[in-house]
């Protein structure tokens, strides 16, 4: 395919004829891979997380002693606002992106999203975003309101800099991408499933990004007309937040939490259904109740949209609300708990096999239970108005999007490395990754739950000696130097295995899905033929036969890795791949010019107006040239 | 739809099946994403719709919803909308038969009576402010013009649409078979006329 020579396109209105790169660095910025722009949200999401480390351990040494003298109040706010800002949406949730994106077409046996220039431009908007929201750094004003920016703290008055135009810019940029993205893996999860594949037949992971699009498509409209609401208080003079116009501050509360909330399972429910791949892998059971894995993944989902105001139960809403809260937020720890006994009845009588991706699986359970009952534990409203604004709720989150949705991610990241790079990652560097990650954060979280049911505040940027918190806190900040010290073990882990990993061959943890049924790393097109698909988990059947639930053999041996490599269950795919010509969609140079175009009109909005409209001239330039751009640049071969 | 079957049986709209193009649900994929768009448009407009109801009454200043808002005026360019609707089904039913002219004919209809109600909506716009009614007046004056504003915005974006649409047929890029791009665009544009009704009920006949 690299080859081949275009004749230049004879399509009338063609703005440009569309680029034609397939290596290089240009190939990248124009790619509309699915795998490739996967591999760039993964990337930069992993960078992401580094800066987010880097805010947090800042907090961390600031912390590490009574009074400490690292960083002043203000940094400190910066510093935990953008840390929060951080690794929710330019971390945890692009990471997940970056799987939908690089596994869910693999497994639903499809050779690309539905709308690959959409995907692309969704992810040149999120870099814009995540660029923008970051520059606050470069000036010295980094957004500083906390993650949640409360209305009052983000209004003139109180926000006199550019901190929180910064913010609110780059949420809005964000919120564009995520939308246009979750409207993408909609339409391809629904419409380009393989034939045979019905909606029960999907991998539990598919479902799960499914859900998580629905979320995001319902969820962020609400926060982005909220930050329109603040844009138009900072910028025009309105009063939606501004009690002195008659405006409620609460409103924005409200606002932010109905999107806040479905936005918490944003981030937890992709990290649970890369669990529910790994663990029937290597248990080398099916998942244990799959339908109820996916209908409880449903429920939480519609549960989610329901439960904003336990947020808000210290701001005095009154018994019947809180009441109706707490009973909802109780409500869907239900579906919950049933995931979780899915999962550990899958390990039940599962012939386990301790990959480190397992125990990253294994290690999300254990620690999403502890976030779990903590969670429980502040849905009832006389025990949050105790926690509220404590360290206890920052264990609690931790627990959950640390200890549940990292792990989950670092348990997807170790299982699919081979499919995307064709090597292992090294298992004994990987172990060490997970003990240290475990030992390191129960070591920085777990003595939150004691500070702050003992009642330190968060947020507030040091504490006075002789309140007990000394030793709690320095062993806090060592636990995130370990945790740090893990995060570099994994980064020459991956980078390590890139070069020396074992060759990974098509299939290594002989496992269920369709993705391990191609060659790794996949060909542009995916699937020479596209399957057919009759059962859930259908590689397992066509490899073992229908009706074969159990591992293949009792007592046998998991496929030792080293045989892997000759595991090619694909022989014919090699030798056909010479004469397979299957027409892909080609690069495209406006998903980036279009990201170009909104930063730079975001860029206006803070400096001069002006600078906007050349911004709105390369959108619309961009937009046009989309429109007109030919489909596909003709087919040198489509005489015949 | 009821207008095509009134006259001829429309012939199925069938591609052929090529593998390239199959999907799923056997809905096409622009279908699936027009949808999904609309719900998550539904919430945008929620959310706002919402936000005009809370904010209902908190005015701390005149004008109030009453002494400014014109119910016969907007009543007509009301009207004028809900009348484009129609032309839009015209539209598909014309492209649906093969009637390009037709088709061409109508949607320029439709985008006329979108324009009208713009043109409308900027006079009443332009008075409120003469009024004393601004941005920054008081909570109904942020309210409205925010999401009459926004409803505005979806409604131009909708006649630049379906006039690219007539360029489009104009040129001959728009036959029988390319009926989707007309439907997609009648999608949109029901859409926007529904919520219009919500709004101009909530805004208008309720808020005063």
């Amino acid at each position: 395919m690299a080859t081949l020579v275009r004749p230049a396109p004879r399509v009338e209105l063609t703005a440009m004829p569309r680029p034609n790169v397939e290596t290089g660095l240009l190939s990248w910025i124009m790619t509309v891979d699915h795998k490739r722009i996967g591999i760039l949200y993964g990337a930069s999401a992993f960078i992401l997380f580094l800066i987010g480390g880097i805010e947090a351990l800042i907090m961390r040494m600031q912390l590490a002693q009574p009074n400490g003298k690292v960083v002043d109040a203000d940094t400190f706010n910066q510093l935990f606002t953008m840390h929060g800002t951080t690794m929710i949406f330019l971390v945890i949730m692009p990471l997940s992106v970056a799987f939908f994106n690089y596994i869910v077409p693999l497994q639903i046996g499809a050779r690309d999203v539905a709308f690959p220039r959409l995907n692309a431009l969704s992810y040149w908007i999120f870099l814009a975003g995540a660029i923008f929201i970051n520059l606050g750094w470069v000036i010295g004003q980094a957004p500083d309101a906390g993650w949640f920016g409360y209305a009052n703290l983000t209004e003139r008055p109180y926000a006199m800099g550019m901190n929180t135009d910064f913010w609110v810019l780059g949420l809005q940029i964000l919120g564009i991408a995520s939308i246009l993205g979750s409207m993408n893996f909609f339409v391809t999860i629904i419409n380009l499933r393989a034939p045979g594949m019905r909606m029960m037949r999907m991998p539990v992971f598919c479902w799960m990004t499914i859900v998580t699009n629905i979320l995001m498509l319902l969820a962020f409209p609400v926060i982005t007309i909220a930050l329109t609401f603040l844009l138009f208080d900072r910028y025009f003079g309105t009063h939606f937040f501004v009690p002195s116009g008659g405006g409620d501050p609460q409103l924005w509360v409200h606002l932010f939490w109905i999107f806040g909330h479905p936005e918490v399972y944003i981030l937890i429910l992709p990290a649970m259904g890369m669990v529910s791949q790994v663990l029937p892998t290597f248990a080398r059971k099916p998942l244990f109740g799959t339908p109820f894995v996916i209908y409880s993944g449903i429920a939480i989902a519609f549960l989610s949209f329901g439960v904003w105001a336990h947020h808000m139960f210290a701001q005095g809403l009154g018994p019947t609300a809180d009441a109706a809260f707490a009973f909802s937020t109780m409500a869907i720890a239900v579906p919950t708990g049933v995931k979780i006994f899915n999962w550990i009845g899958t390990l039940y009588k599962g012939h386990l096999w301790f990959t480190t991706s397992m125990l990253f699986a294994i290690g999300f359970i254990a620690m999403f239970i502890i976030g779990g009952l903590s969670g429980v534990m502040h849905a009832s409203p006389p025990a949050d108005l105790q926690q509220n604004n404590t360290y206890f709720i920052v264990a609690h989150f931790h627990y959950v999007l640390f200890g549940g949705s990292m792990l989950g991610i670092f348990a997807g990241i170790y299982y699919w490395y081979p499919k995307a790079i064709g090597r292992l990652m090294s298992e004994k560097l990987g172990k060490w990754h997970f003990w240290l990650t475990m030992i390191g954060f129960n070591l920085t979280f777990f003595p939150m739950h004691w500070v702050g049911l003992d009642g330190m505040p968060r947020r507030v940027y040091t504490y006075p000696d002789g309140m007990g918190w000394n030793d709690y806190n320095f062993a806090e900040t060592i636990g995130a130097f370990i945790i740090a010290l893990s995060v570099l073990i994994f980064i020459y882990n991956a980078v390590w295995s890139m070069r020396y990993g074992q060759i990974a061959g098509n299939d290594p943890w002989d496992a269920r899905t369709l993705e391990w049924s191609i060659p790794s790393p996949p060909p542009h097109y995916n699937f020479a033929e596209i399957p057919i698909v009759a059962s859930m988990d259908d590689w397992w059947r066509q490899k073992y036969g229908a009706g074969h639930e159990g591992p293949p053999g009792t007592g046998a041996h998991p496929p030792a890795m080293a045989g892997a490599a000759e595991d090619v269950h694909h022989a014919d795919e090699h030798a056909g791949e010479a004469h397979v010509h299957i027409h892909m969609p080609d690069p495209s140079y406006f998903p980036i010019m279009v990201g170009i175009g909104v930063f730079i009109m975001a860029l206006g909005m803070i400096t001069n107006y002006w600078v906007s409209l050349p911004g709105f001239v390369v959108v619309m330039a961009g937009v046009y040239g989309w429109c007109f751009e030919p489909v596909n640049a003709p087919e040198p071969g489509a005489a015949h | 739809m009821a207008v095509s079957a009134a006259e001829a049986p429309p012939p199925v709209i069938q591609h052929p099946p090529v593998a390239a193009d199959r999907t799923s649900t056997g809905l096409n994929h622009r279908k699936v994403l027009m949808w999904a768009f609309l719900g998550s448009d539904c919430m945008f407009f929620a959310s706002l719709i919402s936000n005009f109801q809370v904010q209902r009454g908190r005015s701390l200043n005149p004008p109030y919803p009453k002494d400014i808002i014109n119910i016969p005026f907007t009543s007509v360019s009301t009207f004028a909308l809900l009348m484009s609707s129609l032309m839009m089904v015209l539209a598909l039913a014309a492209i649906q038969r093969g009637d390009v002219r037709g088709m061409k004919i109508w949607i320029l209809a439709c985008a006329f009576l979108g324009a009208l109600f713009l043109g409308g909506q900027f006079y009443e716009f332009t008075g409120f402010v003469q009024s004393g009614l601004k941005l920054s007046t008081n909570l109904f004056g942020a309210s409205f013009f925010i999401l009459t504003g926004f409803h505005g915005t979806h409604v131009t974006i909708g006649v630049i649409w379906l006039i690219s649409v007539y360029y489009a047929a104009a040129r001959g890029r728009i036959t029988q078979k390319d009926s989707l791009s007309v439907e997609l665009a009648g999608l949109y544009w029901h859409f926007v006329d529904i919520v219009w009704v919500a709004i101009f009920t909530i805004v208008y006949l309720l808020g005063t």
